[in-house]
């Protein structure tokens, strides 16, 4: 590789932004939603299916960004494991960012459900229904929903650290601000 | 300035900090998931409030357990069309699926003890656009909000006498539905029952007017009052073998009649009918064609979720669509998982 991004793209920093929000906002909206009887479940439950379908086109999008612009380099001091957990920990990310919508889908299909949403648009189903595959897919997307949040979390702690205990740069390369100069990664 | 890459002594409030932000989003959620109040009505709660003392019906629907399948027509009239642009009222037949059912936990219970009739009914338009609908046979529903259901499935569940004293005092609403259950004359067919949405929900037309209603699948069978001491000495499933054999020698029909709310007209409150002077519209005609046992039957896979409505309805201010949405999901995911404890097909062992 001739030339090494010091920073991920501008479009792949507002992506991972907005996807960042949206999907921690998917989270509080299936575990709060899942819990309710109130009036407020029908509309937490149409943003989590619209949300949903969204962010799976969202995250094909942004692979193949990230496939066009590559990654910024870790900083050459981290140490090799914590190198190769951030690798796995982004790696297992974008695996939930994909699964996740393709469950929740599968899951709704499985159980003969129309999937509607926002505005009306209806999704065609590709699975017949089915209780097996149903019973599944459910188990699967509730237990993956609660890893994904873990690993959330684990992923927001090391970014802090990164920012603002070791001040290494990692931060700022996919800080939504504008560069600046002390946060420079090291070479 | 700090080295890049070395962890300092002062970064010992940062990690205080971190681990703040991460405690308290863990705590957030946990907060969002009901797991800190557990004074929350969630659908699990209510779950448990319709469980039977003997344990829950595996495989079964939570409550409405027993039923039996049925398929068959929707034919429009067209007269719903100045209420609703819902593709089914456009004049013309419409394929439906529906399941007649008992408001009970218990899918072996005794036709005769059980005093609330069902219909859960899907009709599909050409397109296959869904709308699906439960409704019951009581003219008004038992209480007015979902915490009230609730709290009436508890203190039924009660040994203790006064606890049905008290819950009626807490929601005198229910006065009116107990003594519906009493003097209410009985039919002993499935086909004499009419069905009620109960809830309100609102339609919209092509011109974008909105009218709050209600409906009712009102059979045009003439309903044949009997005695509760006469069906009590019918069999325990008489109301499956007698729709079972009455469809067979011929269709059953109910024509589905919308009432149309006037302003102030209690919408919310399903417990409250409104009065006989409202508009009604009819607006087709359901025809059952066939009867199908629900083991193996198309009716088993379906969710009969109120809230599955087609373009031109939607929900009211009606708080217990929502909250039924909720609870039809959960009791189906339970009854899908555990449907080996109900297999498909009789399987008799050697
Ligand atoms: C649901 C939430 C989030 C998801 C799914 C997510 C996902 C990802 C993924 C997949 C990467 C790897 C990018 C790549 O190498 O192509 C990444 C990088 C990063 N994320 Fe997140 N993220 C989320 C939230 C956050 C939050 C809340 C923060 C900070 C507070 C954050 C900070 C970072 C940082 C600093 C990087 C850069 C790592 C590097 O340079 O290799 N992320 N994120
Ligand atoms: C990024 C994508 C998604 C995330 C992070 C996510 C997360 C969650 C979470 C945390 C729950 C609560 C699980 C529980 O504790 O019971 C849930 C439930 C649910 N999700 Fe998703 N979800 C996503 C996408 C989707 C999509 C695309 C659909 C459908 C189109 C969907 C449909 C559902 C349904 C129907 C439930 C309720 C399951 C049940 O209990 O029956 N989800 N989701
Ligand atoms: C908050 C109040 C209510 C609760 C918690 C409740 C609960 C349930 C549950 C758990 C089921 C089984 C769903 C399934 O597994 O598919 C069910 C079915 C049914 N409910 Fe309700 N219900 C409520 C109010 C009502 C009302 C107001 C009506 C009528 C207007 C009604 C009519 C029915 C009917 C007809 C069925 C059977 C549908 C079928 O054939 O599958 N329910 N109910």
């Amino acid at each position: 590789m001739t030339n090494v991004p010091q920073r991920f793209a501008p479009i792949q920093r507002l992506l991972h932004w907005l996807m960042a929000i949206c999907i921690i906002a998917m989270l509080f909206i299936g575990i709060g939603m899942v819990s309710t009887v109130a009036q407020k479940y029908l509309p937490l439950i149409l943003i989590h299916k619209t949300l949903g379908v969204a962010l799976l086109v969202l995250v094909l999008v942004r692979l193949a960004l990230r496939l066009h612009f590559g990654a910024p380099p870790l900083p050459a001091d981290l140490p090799a494991t914590m190198k190769l957990g951030a690798r796995l920990s982004h790696l297992l990310l974008y695996g939930f960012m994909i699964v996740m919508p393709l469950l929740g889908l599968g899951m709704l299909w499985a159980a003969a459900y129309p999937v509607v949403l926002y505005s009306g648009i209806r999704i065609p189903a590709l699975l017949p229904q089915s209780d097996h595959a149903h019973t599944l897919l459910w188990d699967v997307h509730v237990y993956l929903g609660l890893a994904l949040f873990a690993l959330v979390l684990l992923h927001l702690a090391a970014a802090l650290f990164h920012a603002l205990v070791r001040r290494d740069g990692v931060f700022a390369t996919i800080s939504p601000l504008p560069e600046r100069q002390r946060m420079k990664p090291t070479e | 300035m700090n080295q890049p890459g070395r962890v300092e002594r002062s970064s010992l409030g940062w990690l205080v900090l971190i681990a703040a932000v991460v405690g308290g989003s863990a705590a957030a959620f946990a907060y969002t998931a009901g797991w800190l109040t557990p004074g929350r009505l969630t659908p699990d709660r209510m779950i448990a409030a319709l469980t039977p003392p003997s344990g829950p019906p595996l495989g079964h629907r939570r409550n409405h357990a027993k039923g039996i399948c049925f398929t068959g027509m929707f034919e429009a009239n067209g007269n719903g069309v100045e209420l609703s642009r819902a593709k089914v009222f456009v004049q013309g037949r419409y394929p439906v699926l529906g399941r007649f059912n008992l408001g009970t936990a218990d899918p072996n219970a005794v036709d005769a003890t059980v005093r609330v009739r069902g219909m859960g009914l899907q009709i599909s338009a050409a397109d296959g656009e869904e709308w699906r609908m439960a409704m019951i046979n009581p003219p008004f529903f038992a209480v007015s909000t979902p915490e009230a259901f609730h709290g009436l499935l508890v203190a039924a569940g009660k040994k203790d006498r006064e606890a049905m004293k008290t819950f009626i005092s807490a929601n005198p609403e229910f006065a009116a539905f107990a003594a519906w259950a009493k003097t209410a004359p009985w039919t002993g067919s499935y086909a004499e029952e009419a069905y009620n949405s109960l809830s309100s929900f609102v339609f919209t037309n092509a011109k974008g007017d909105e009218h709050a209603v209600r409906w009712s699948l009102v059979p045009t069978a003439e309903p044949v009052s009997i005695a509760h001491a006469e069906l009590e000495k019918r069999g325990p499933d008489f109301l499956e073998q007698e729709i079972t054999t009455r469809v067979k020698s011929a269709p059953q029909r109910w024509t589905m009649v919308t009432t149309v709310a006037e302003p102030g007209d209690p919408t919310a409150d399903p417990s409250r009918a409104w009065p006989q002077n409202r508009r009604k519209v009819q607006v087709g005609t359901l025809v059952v064609q066939r009867i199908e046992p629900e083991r193996d039957g198309p009716c088993r896979d379906i969710n009969f979720d109120p809230t599955v409505l087609p373009q031109g309805v939607r929900v009211s201010d009606d708080p217990f669509p929502a909250a039924r949405s909720s609870v039809y999901r959960k009791s189906y995911d339970l009854r899908a998982a555990e449907a080996s404890d109900y297999p498909r097909t009789e399987v008799t062992k050697p």
